[in-house]
C-alpha cells in the first residue's frame, strides 16, 4: 500500500474516469433527480455510501467464493445478487437505528439496487484490481478505495448538475427545451468538459 | 460436474440471503402505527407545507402525536376531514373556504416607468427599484404566484393579471408567501366584497399612475351602514366581521377598485 496508489485512484475515479460523465454509469437519477441540490446531495449520500459497502462485499464474495470454485464467469449473475441483498440489509438496519438518516435516504437508498453505477463499480474493482485470476497486493483495500471514489465522483457530477439546473430554472428558454432536452444539453456540455482530464482521442 | 457447482454455490448464495434478510427483517422489524399509513392515504398527498409540517407525511406523523389538529390542513375537502377524524377518532370542527385574493385591479392599465429585460421573475423584477410598474404596490405580472401556486389554480389573464380559479384554489397560503408585492390575501368564501388595490399613496399619486386605484375618496366609508369599512393610510380596509357584502360601497366606487369576486 503507498500514499501513491490512492492518490492516482482518487484522481482517475473522481475526474478522469468520473462515474458519470465519462463513464456514463447511473444515468437515470443523473437526469432525474438534478432538479434540486439538496435531494441531488441525499441521492448522491445514499449512492457513495452503497457503492463502497458494495466494493467490499463484491471484492470477498469474488475472491472466497467465486475463484476457488472456477465461477468468474458468474460475476456479473452473483454480483447483482450480493448488492440487491445488501442494500435491503442496510435499509432495514438504517430505518431501526437511524430514523434520520432514513429520512434523509428517502425513497433514494431503495432505487440504488437497480442502479448501474454500484454494479459498474463492483466490475470495475474486480477488473482493475485482480491479475490472472489473482488479487494484487493490498486490492481489497484499493477497491474499497475506489467505491468510495467513484460515489465522490458520482456526487461531484450531480451537485454541479443541480447546480446548474437551479440556477437556469429562472431563465427563459424556449419552451420546447424546458426541462429535460435542456439538462441533456447540459449534460452532455459537462461530459464534453470532464474529458478535458482525459485527453482527446480521435 | 462444473455447472452443478454452479448451481449449487449461486443457488445457496440466494438461499443464504433470502434467510438472512427474512431473519434481519424480523429483527429489525420497525412497529408502524398502521393509522399513520391510512391517515397518509387519505391526506392530498400534495406536499404543499401549509399546515407547518414538511410535507404530508409530516402532517399524519404529528397529528397521531396529537400534535396538530385535522383543521390544519387546509387542502383536503370536509369529507375526507370527517374521515380522517373518523380514523383519528376526534370531532372536527367546520371551518369556511378561503380563497386567494388579489388586492391589485392595475395590470396593463399601470404604465411602466421603464423597460425590463431581466429574470423572468416578479421577486427578481422587484430587486431593480421596486419593479418596473410606476405604481410601486402594483401586480407586476410575471406570474410568481402562478408558479408557487402547487394546484395550478392561479393564471394569468391577457391584462397581465393573476386569476385565482375558485374550485381548484385550496388556501395554501403559497401565493401569499410566494408575491414579493404581498397583493394576496385568504379571504373566506362567504365575503364576496374585496378591495382590489394595495396602494398606500395619496389620491392624486395613484391618480397619476392608475386608473383602477384606491384615490381615498371615503365615499365607500360613508355609503356603509355597518361600519365595515374604513380608509386607513390611503387604502380602504374592509373589517370581514362586520362586512355583510351588501355592496353599497361597490356602487359608489368611482374608480371601481372596490369588486365583487366572480
Amino acid at each position: 500500500m503507498n500514499v501513491q496508489a490512492f492518490l492516482s485512484i482518487f484522481i482517475s475515479s473522481v475526474f478522469i474516469y468520473n462515474v458519470i460523465l465519462s463513464r456514463f454509469l447511473g444515468l437515470c437519477p443523473f437526469v432525474a433527480i438534478s432538479k434540486n441540490t439538496k435531494q441531488a446531495f441525499a441521492m448522491s449520500a445514499a449512492v457513495t455510501f452503497v457503492i463502497t459497502a458494495a466494493s467490499a462485499v463484491t471484492w470477498l464474495i469474488y475472491r472466497f467464493l467465486l475463484l476457488p470454485f472456477n465461477l468468474a464467469y458468474l460475476r456479473t449473475l452473483s454480483f447483482v445478487l450480493v448488492i440487491a441483498a445488501l442494500v435491503q440489509l442496510i435499509e432495514m438496519v438504517i430505518r431501526k437505528t437511524s430514523p434520520v438518516l432514513y429520512r434523509a435516504f428517502g425513497i433514494y437508498l431503495t432505487l440504488i439496487t437497480t442502479n448501474c453505477a454500484v454494479l459498474g463499480a463492483a466490475v470495475l474493482n474486480i477488473d482493475m484490481f485482480f491479475v490472472n485470476g489473482k488479487a494484487v497486493a493490498g486490492s481489497f483495500y484499493y477497491s474499497v478505495f475506489q467505491g468510495f471514489c467513484m460515489g465522490l465522483g458520482y456526487t461531484l457530477a450531480m451537485l454541479i448538475m443541480s447546480g446548474i439546473r437551479e440556477r437556469l430554472e429562472l431563465c427563459n428558454v424556449p419552451k420546447a427545451l424546458k426541462d429535460f432536452p435542456l439538462a441533456f444539453i447540459i449534460a452532455s456540455v459537462l461530459s464534453l468538459s470532464f474529458m478535458g482530464f482525459n485527453g482527446f482521442k480521435f | 460436474m462444473e455447472i452443478l457447482f454452479a448451481v449449487i454455490i449461486l443457488g445457496s448464495l440466494g438461499l443464504i440471503f433470502g434467510v438472512g434478510l427474512a431473519i434481519a427483517s424480523k429483527r429489525f422489524n420497525v412497529k408502524v402505527d398502521p393509522k399513520l399509513e391510512q391517515v397518509q392515504h387519505l391526506l392530498p398527498g400534495a406536499n404543499c407545507g401549509a399546515c407547518g409540517n414538511p410535507g404530508c407525511f409530516g402532517f399524519a406523523e404529528s397529528l397521531l402525536e396529537g400534535k396538530n389538529t385535522v383543521e390544519s390542513c387546509r387542502v383536503c375537502s370536509e369529507e375526507i376531514k370527517e374521515k380522517i377524524a373518523g380514523i383519528m377518532g376526534v370531532s372536527l370542527e367546520k371551518q369556511t373556504k378561503k380563497i386567494a385574493t388579489l388586492h391589485c385591479n392595475g395590470g396593463l392599465k399601470v404604465k411602466d416607468k421603464y423597460a425590463y429585460s431581466g429574470v423572468n421573475d416578479c421577486i427578481a423584477a422587484n430587486l431593480v427599484l421596486g419593479g418596473q410598474k410606476s405604481c410601486v404596490f402594483a401586480c407586476l405580472g410575471f406570474g410568481t404566484c402562478a408558479k408557487a401556486c402547487p394546484f395550478g389554480a392561479i393564471s394569468m389573464s391577457d391584462e397581465g393579471l393573476p386569476v385565482v380559479d375558485k374550485v381548484k384554489c385550496r388556501s395554501c397560503n403559497k401565493c401569499v408567501l410566494a408575491c414579493p408585492k404581498k397583493l394576496f390575501s385568504l379571504v373566506s368564501i362567504s365575503n364576496s366584497v374585496y378591495v382590489a388595490c394595495s396602494s398606500h399613496d395619496a389620491g392624486r399619486d395613484v391618480k397619476a399612475v392608475c386608473p383602477v386605484g384606491c384615490i381615498a375618496c371615503r365615499l365607500c366609508e360613508k355609503a356603509c351602514k355597518f361600519d365595515a369599512i374604513r380608509v386607513i393610510d390611503n387604502l380602504a380596509v374592509i373589517d370581514y366581521h362586520k362586512c355583510t357584502s351588501c355592496k353599497a360601497c361597490v356602487k359608489v366606487c368611482p374608480t371601481k377598485t372596490i369588486r365583487v369576486r366572480e
